[in-house]
């Protein structure tokens, strides 16, 4: 059984929901991204979705399409990216990573290369926005092999032919996409989320996280009512991006705190 | 032998191509190849269209045999297929027909385009001004910079033109935009894209509807040079011009069909936009896999070139599999040549071309002087070169 699920089955136990922050690797600076991750542990955090930067992230809003260009004029890309999770492991064995990105990186150093790399790192997830299932047979197969989870986006678009297929790709949990929009968009209707996440668990037993429009701890709390996880991202790049340096850790505690209170 | 089927149902040619997408808008496209497969024989939907190429673009284009440029060169006969004639002044505008004849039939009431020249957004916000449909489009503010005499012409047809500031501000910094909004708007926005580029259906829709290049090549060539082409020279870009004059001489295996790529300050430099020439290895960006221009890790390169329309690190996956088939060949030219080209044909012909299209002029000097007189050239002259005026005064050191 992957990380990601026992985690999701001890929450369960524990009537509890997950929080799953996103920050992109190497954002605002390489050396930060270990102590950011620990902190987020550290704040609440059940999973971390770090983001792998690409230079044309066509599914992001401005503010993670910043945190990218901020990660690769840092000269970190997907190598640098394993290379953090690694330095994350030696004190961190039991939080789930889960590495999200686009489908060129990936292929650039090659799948079963990247693979390899992930599993080294103990990295449990991978979300690759780009690769639909019908185009990510054999990474999918490859990842299986190494145990490591294929988490699949769903939409508000998604209709129910294409639910089945992608649940049965998917392993681990998996992602609704609360909005028509990139990352970072405005409000998400809740009403509509619940109704779509309550058809998606017809299909599926995987655990639903929900993300792309949650910005506040109220957002939160609604999501976590309605879902098995929240995802937020660009919210916590805001911190990186408005912090000092010396106040970002606080900074990123501080929210993490908040919506972790809000959720619990 | 088996005739020419490209691509398989799922937009794939050989390796390339394909669905590369965010899942909200695997729905979208799902129903615009639906859409697309319903009325591509449809003697309906294809009246409208023809009716349209004919009376509001000007088809068919002619074409014309530069009878002072070939006496110049001395080799192969040079003929010129003259899209720059059409209404907006390029091949673009075939294309955008056909596709604002299906955002109506799928009634929807907003178009989105991307463009890098801008002679894909003028056709965009001029067939959207005659169908009465809003429309947006995105632009990389270099771009806008090099391009200003279409941006106020996008703007005079009632489009907004949006500048694009992330990356490197160019092409594919404003298909990546455009993407976003598609995702945004799925519902009711219909994204225009302007070359054989993008996820499956795009690069089949855009080569089919600009097949009608080629189609006309065909019938004209006999008349006019008494021979189907030896050769067919094409700029390449994202690869529409190329791909509507290749596609219908695809089979006749005796035609060359050559296309040519921007080699900026050289190809040996770094400082191109020749992804097939320069051997980029394959990748995936906007929706499908091609030859892509990348670093080792996948980061898409900065591109470089004199022509904002053949700025741009990809290529159709098309062209990807013609080059790996061996049925097509690519080359470069720099941008010291294809401002040589662009100059000659002005002194020579009277016709002021596109600096995309001058690439393919400047190989066709090349290429004519190697041949004998009787062979014979046909050029894609893919557009007019009105909206390169202040690029080409500014590298002389003028301001107009
Ligand atoms: C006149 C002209 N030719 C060629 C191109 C390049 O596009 P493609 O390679 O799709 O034909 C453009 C693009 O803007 C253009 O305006």
């Amino acid at each position: 059984m992957s990380k990601i699920q026992t985690t999701f089955l001890r929450l369960k136990s524990e009537n509890k929901k997950a929080l799953i922050p996103f920050v992109t690797s190497g954002d605002p600076h390489p050396n930060m991204t270990v102590k950011m991750l620990h902190t987020l542990v550290e704040s609440g955090a059940d999973m971390i979705e770090l983001g792998i930067p690409f230079s044309d992230p066509m599914a992001d809003g401005p503010v993670i399409q910043r945190a990218s260009e901020r990660a690769i004029a840092n000269n970190v890309g997907i190598k640098k990216t394993i290379k953090l999770v690694k330095e994350f492991r030696k004190k961190d064995i039991n939080t789930p990573i889960i590495l999200m990105g686009y489908a060129n990186p990936i292929e650039a150093i090659g799948i079963k290369n990247f693979v390899s790399l992930i599993k080294d790192a103990e990295v449990d997830g991978v979300i690759t926005v780009d690769y639909p299932p019908e185009e990510s047979k054999d990474f999918v197969k490859l990842l299986k092999k190494q145990d490591i989870d294929s988490i699949f986006l769903l939409s508000p678009t998604t209709d129910d032919n294409r639910i089945k297929l992608i649940t049965e790709q998917a392993t681990g949990f998996l992602y609704y996409v609360s909005l028509k929009g990139v990352t970072g968009s405005a409000n998400i209707d809740i009403n509509q989320v619940s109704e779509r996440v309550s058809n998606i668990s017809k299909y599926s037993d995987l655990p639903i996280a929900v993300g792309f429009g949650v910005k506040d701890a109220e957002t939160a709390k609604q999501v976590a009512l309605i879902s098995d996880a929240v995802v937020i991202g660009s919210r916590i790049i805001n911190e990186v991006e408005n912090s000092n340096q010396e106040d970002l850790l606080e900074n990123i505690r501080a929210l993490m705190t908040e919506i972790k209170n809000a959720i619990s | 032998m088996q005739a020419y089927d490209l691509p398989d149902a799922f937009g794939h040619f050989g390796q390339f191509g394909g669905t590369f997408v965010a899942e909200t808008l695997v729905e979208a496209l799902d129903e615009l190849r639906d859409m697309y497969d319903k009325v591509k024989d449809d003697p309906e939907f294809l009246n409208e269209f023809h009716h349209d190429l004919k009376h509001f673009v000007g088809r068919p284009s002619p074409i014309y045999f530069a009878e002072r440029l070939t006496k110049q060169i001395g080799g192969a006969k040079i003929f010129l297929k003259r899209e720059d004639l059409n209404h907006t002044g390029a091949h673009k505008v075939n294309n955008t027909v056909g596709q604002a004849l299906l955002a109506k039939r799928m009634g929807k009431p907003r178009v989105i385009a991307e463009t890098g020249a801008g002679q894909h957004g003028v056709a965009t916000a001029t067939i959207a001004a005659r169908l009465g449909l809003e429309c947006v489009v995105y632009m990389g503010s270099e771009d806008i910079k090099r391009q200003s005499p279409n941006v106020y012409r996008m703007k005079l047809l009632g489009a907004k033109v949006v500048p694009v500031e992330s990356g490197s501000k160019t092409l594919k910094d404003a298909l990546n935009e455009a993407l976003r909004d598609w995702v945004t708007n799925v519902s009711d926005t219909f994204y225009i894209i302007g070359t054989v580029a993008g996820p499956h259906p795009y690069p089949m829709m855009v080569r089919d509807f600009n097949s009608v290049v080629g189609k006309e090549c065909k019938t004209q060539m006999p008349d006019i040079a008494g021979c189907q082409p030896d050769a067919i020279l094409a700029c390449v870009g994202g690869g529409s011009n190329a791909m509507g004059i290749f596609y219908p001489y695809i089979d006749d295996k005796n035609v060359r069909l050559i296309g040519v790529e921007a080699a900026g300050e050289g190809v040996e430099t770094g400082k191109h936009a020749a992804p097939l020439t320069s051997n980029s290895p394959i990748g995936v960006l906007h929706g499908n896999r091609t030859y892509l221009m990348q670093n080792d890790e996948g980061q898409i390169i900065d591109t470089h070139s004199v022509s904002a329309g053949l700025d741009y690190p990809g290529v159709g996956p098309e062209h990807a599999w013609l080059k790996d088939s061996g049925r097509a060949e690519y080359v470069a030219v720099t941008d010291d040549d294809a401002l040589k080209a662009f100059h000659n044909l002005c002194l020579i012909e009277g016709i002021i071309p596109a600096l995309e299209t001058s690439h393919a002029l400047a190989y066709a000097e090349k290429l004519a002087a190697t041949m004998p007189k009787e062979k014979v050239i046909l050029v894609n002259l893919s557009g007019r070169g009105d909206k390169d005026i202040n690029t080409v005064a500014g590298i002389a050191g003028l301001t107009l």
